[in-house]
């Protein structure tokens, strides 16, 4: 079996699941910009961070044999405070063409707030100057529905992005119709309590297709499974799905997505 | 979708068996316990009454119940986490 992991924040991971990951046949893992569990003081935080996340997190993924991508921004949990925002999103800049760049993300929103909006609309804005793709974070529980309207909203209204350029992040049963009816990709996110379960995750693929949709794991600091995605692909062969139909899923449609950024250069290992 | 209805249950049925057993011993536990429960009670008592509906997407609806369907933004985020259910509008 081979896969992609699309969102894995690896820097909060130990070397044991890099190795389990490879083992059960991670052939890349992308890396969206994360909250870390706490607020960072200043700007130079996040650069110290997005030096991470550019320049260390490769080289311990490569350790393992596995291409490591990143994504860039601040997180829609430290967009309250707009001026640091602002900071940040004027840093990202720096960093974009470094080679493991794939985008911006994952931007989007926490508790669908002015100030998250405003800064949501920030980084839109910079993705669609250096014509990035984007990564967003949909709202957990509560939240969810109501954010992932106003996302959609802010990114139909500018006329310079194109859907098929943004995967929404976290989508649920109550919001993946309008995600993909509007020419977005989906990612489904299997973590623990507050996201999907993979038989959820495939009773959503058998509804809608598996055009332009993904599993991720978004593995971090909290407790969350690495293994997600292959142990979901397990599940979907044990409901007799066929291996392309599981490859599709986890290989094809995460590389598809990320080909769009010329940085991406498609795994040839098995 | 690949499989029979019995092909279903065989694979689902027993952990689907756990989950609501899970949920009768937790509302067990609240009975048992002191003082007031909050609106997150009223709220997943209302979403278990979408899991008897003869209609289908009960996930979907479960989850729109638990959602806020309010479409303005807030004016500013005075915490980072979410709790599962809507605030009633007299709270927030």
């Amino acid at each position: 079996m081979r896969y992609i992991e699309p969102h894995g924040h690896m820097v909060s991971r130990v070397t044991d699941d890099y190795q389990d990951m490879v083992t059960c046949g991670c052939q890349a893992v992308c890396e969206p910009a994360f909250w870390a569990g706490f607020d960072r003081s200043s700007a130079d935080g996040f650069y110290d961070y997005f030096r991470q996340l550019t320049e260390h997190e490769p080289k311990r993924a490569a350790k393992f044999g596995l291409a490591h991508y990143c994504w860039l921004c601040i997180n829609p949990k430290e967009s309250e405070d707009v001026k640091l925002a602002s900071e940040v999103i004027d840093l990202i800049p720096k960093f974009i063409d470094s080679p493991s760049v794939l985008g911006i993300g994952e931007i989007g929103l926490n508790k669908n707030s002015r100030n998250e909006l405003k800064v949501l609309e920030m980084h839109v804005d910079l993705a669609a100057r250096h014509e990035q793709l984007i990564l967003v974070h949909t709202p957990h529980l509560e939240d969810k529905l109501k954010g992932t309207r106003l996302i959609l909203d802010v990114l139909k209204n500018d006329s310079r992005i194109k859907p098929e350029r943004c995967v929404i992040d976290h989508v649920e049963e109550h919001t993946v119709e309008m995600v993909l009816d509007q020419g977005f990709w989906a990612g489904m996110t299997l973590y623990p309590e507050s996201k999907c379960t993979a038989a959820r995750a495939i009773d959503i693929l058998e509804n809608y297709g598996t055009e332009r949709i993904w599993m991720n794991s978004a593995c971090d600091w909290g407790v969350s499974v690495p293994l997600a995605v292959p142990r979901a692909a397990v599940e979907m062969r044990r409901r007799g799905h066929s291996h392309e139909f599981v490859d599709r899923v986890i290989f094809h449609n995460p590389a598809r997505f990320m080909s769009q950024s010329r940085k991406f250069k498609m795994p040839s290992g098995i | 979708m690949t499989m029979t209805r019995q092909q279903v249950l065989d694979l689902y049925f027993m952990e689907a068996r756990s989950k609501v057993i899970d949920l009768a011993a937790f509302l067990d536990r609240v009975d048992r316990a002191t003082g007031e429960a909050d609106f997150r009670l009223a709220a997943l008592r209302g979403a278990m009454s979408v899991l008897t509906a003869s209609e289908g997407d009960r996930a979907k609806h479960v989850l729109l119940g638990l959602s806020d369907t309010s479409v303005e933004p807030i004016p500013a985020a005075t915490t980072k986490a979410a709790c599962g259910a809507p605030v009633p509008a007299v709270q927030a």
